[in-house]
């Protein structure tokens, strides 16, 4: 004779698989988070990759006083564009204001005089500065015109027959220590939410049908008048609530492994680590997120009347997990051992470390663990105690 | 046996049951009536322990509910006021589920569906999702899971709502046959007319007393001059019929 346990989770998973909304829960939902990484990429990569080599047209004004300069950009894949609507340095402000250009270059009226006379000649640049996708390229611009500043100031000086290098008592060399894995954590911010997300909306709909659903559909009377206790029934109805729950992980989990094999991570100058052997790790990292979940939708199901009611306190209950995630990122915190007692942050930290391919500290994967367990033991237990309450009836 | 010793449940500001006692002996029909709020659910949903009572005690086959709830739920069987299957699974399964529940083998299970099944000519429906069935249907397979334990206790919370005519035969003469069995029947309406025909004893109840028990026969007796349907309305409007119990 088997457990009621396992004979409520497996009539709890045969009846939901029958319904369409489970498909929901455990398919679509989970692939939401690698679908959203893959156009986050891509909108990253065609911004950022296209300023290196690519040819850029750029509304100019004046390009007939600087033609040396042109020649210079040109040399640089800048080409000037044909804006002959743009007459004065007003115009340009105007078009770039109304968003007719992105972008405008004007070489002002008297920079033919400048320039020959070695006075400062003056350029401007107008843009919009609130416009993030067009600023890539006004950097690439004004690089290319300090550097062409720079060449014409030291050919005068060696004309004078001073030595250029007098100008420049400092050298400023960048050097940046991040791995290139290091660097896609920036992009994989979303990563563990997404996640935990799909983790938890993945057992939503069993953890509310199996309680607050059977309570509104009457069919919980009946159930409590079988020789089970009412402990065991529960017990059975989280256990498929984890079952989806993990099923709901594992999807997630090869969509971005499938996601990450195809995505032009190099072109970003990052590699992902991220293959099979780190899934695994992520899922046994995040597994007791599940029974945390289960418990405590449960509990908050058991409190509530009907499953509408149910559904919507548990979706709030889904933006919980994001707060320690959002902290993490705004505080920038690194895995420490004491941090690892927070349910969800230390998940958070611990999947963060696995993508940077830095090795798991054994403690800490068993202090979270450990510390997510006992939370949902508390809760499951909690809810337990609630189910012995003659009001669950409602 | 069904033995209540005054039962007595407070919700709140109400007092649905105020000290309700009575006996449903085996093989019998026990009809628990009353109108609407007396306080019949309150007492049914007691005896099935889903709920417990503030007083008095009741016991099952001379198991008392209070202190082996478990126990009793072995021996009685419960058809609750809404059928509450599962409208994913098929009828079968909904009997099957409460089979191992009962913690029958499989082998028991799959024995006792098919006889209820053929029994209560559920054979058409029984491999459809619940969630088509009619009321009729739906109540049919309520009371098949409700017996896949054999149980020597049947409770009916106002079995006969919403089945037409042909399905309210067809009940009844399945609780006959559940008293020729010898097994101890009660059920609960607030119809004189559904039951008069079927019950051996009545059991009337009016704002959660006792007001009045007897078979149909000796209340027909004690009397003279008045139809069931008469006695029952004056028992439940708080002015005892005239010539009282002696």
């Amino acid at each position: 004779m088997k457990s009621p346990v396992v004979i409520v989770s497996m009539k709890e998973l045969l009846d939901s698989s029958r319904e369409r909304r489970t498909l929901f829960s455990l398919l679509i939902g989970p692939l939401i988070g690698p679908l959203l990484f893959v156009m986050l990429m891509n909108v990253t990569v065609s911004q950022s990759v296209s300023s290196a080599e690519d040819r850029l047209d750029v509304a100019m004004l004046g390009t007939e006083r600087a033609p040396n300069l042109v020649a210079y950009l040109r040399a640089r894949e800048i080409y000037p564009l044909e804006a002959p609507a743009i007459k004065s340095l007003d115009d340009a402000a105007d078009a770039v204001a109304a968003g007719r250009r992105d972008f405008v270059l004007a070489i002002d009226d008297r920079y033919g005089e400048d320039f020959g006379t070695a006075r400062p000649a003056r350029v401007t640049l107008i843009y919009d500065r609130s416009k993030q996708r067009t600023l890539g390229r006004v950097e690439r611009v004004r690089g290319v015109l300090n550097a062409y500043g720079q060449q014409i100031g030291a050919l005068r000086l060696v004309a004078h027959g001073v030595d250029p290098t007098l100008q420049r008592p400092l050298i400023v060399d960048d050097r940046d220590v991040s791995t290139s894995a290091g660097r896609a954590v920036l992009l994989l911010g979303t990563f563990t939410y997404f996640l935990l997300f799909a983790t938890l909306s993945g057992g939503m709909h069993l953890a509310i049908d199996t309680t607050a659903g059977e309570r509104e559909r009457k069919s919980l009377e009946p159930l409590l008048t079988l020789p089970v206790p009412r402990a065991s029934l529960l017990l059975g109805k989280m256990a498929a609530t984890i079952v989806y729950m993990l099923g709901a992980l594992a999807v997630s989990l090869v969509g971005y492994l499938f996601v990450m094999r195809h995505l032009p991570l190099e072109k970003l100058a990052m590699t992902s680590s991220f293959g099979p052997a780190s899934a695994v790790a992520a899922f046994f990292v995040l597994l007791p997120v599940a029974p945390l979940g289960a418990a405590l939708m449960t509990l908050i199901a058991s409190f509530t009347r009907t499953y509408r009611e149910a559904q919507t306190y548990i979706s709030f209950m889904l933006l919980v997990p994001t707060f320690p995630v959002l902290y993490a990122a705004i505080t920038n915190v690194e895995a420490s051992p004491k941090l690892m007692w927070i349910p969800s942050l230390s998940q958070h930290l611990l999947v963060t470390a696995l993508i940077k391919a830095q090795p798991l500290d054994p403690v800490q994967v068993a202090l979270s663990a450990g510390s997510t367990l006992a939370f949902a033991a508390l809760l499951g237990w909690l809810a337990v105690r609630l189910y012995q309450r003659e009001a669950i009836l409602g | 046996m069904i033995e209540v010793e005054t039962l007595g449940k407070q919700f709140g500001a109400v007092r649905a049951l105020d000290g309700v006692s009575f006996v449903a002996a085996d093989g019998e029909i026990t009809g628990l009536l009353g109108p609407n709020g007396a306080g019949k659910s309150t007492c049914l949903r007691i005896l099935s322990t889903v709920l417990a009572p503030d007083q008095g005690r009741a016991r099952i086959g001379g198991v008392d509910l209070a202190t082996s709830a478990l126990a009793a739920r072995r021996i009685f069987g419960v058809l609750p006021h809404s059928s509450g299957l599962y409208p994913q699974l098929t009828g079968r399964e909904n009997i099957e589920y409460y089979g191992r529940l009962h913690g029958l083998s499989e082998q028991r299970i799959a024995e006792r569906a098919d006889e209820l099944i053929a029994r209560l000519e559920l054979g058409a429906v029984a491999g459809r999702k619940a969630k088509g069935y009619s009321q009729g249907e739906r109540t049919k397979v309520a009371l098949a899971r409700a017996l896949v334990h054999d149980p020597q206790h049947v409770m009916l919370d106002e079995p006969t709502n919403g089945l037409d005519v042909m399905a309210t035969r067809h009940l009844r003469d399945w609780l006959r046959e559940l008293r020729k069995q010898g097994r101890c029947v009660l059920l609960s309406s607030h119809v004189m007319q559904e039951v008069e025909a079927l019950v051996d004893d009545l059991v009337i109840i009016a704002a959660g007393r006792v007001t009045l028990t007897g078979s149909p026969s000796e209340l027909a007796q004690r009397f003279p001059g008045r139809t069931l349907e008469e006695i029952f309305v004056e028992a439940v409007s708080g002015a005892a019929p005239a010539p009282s119990v002696p």
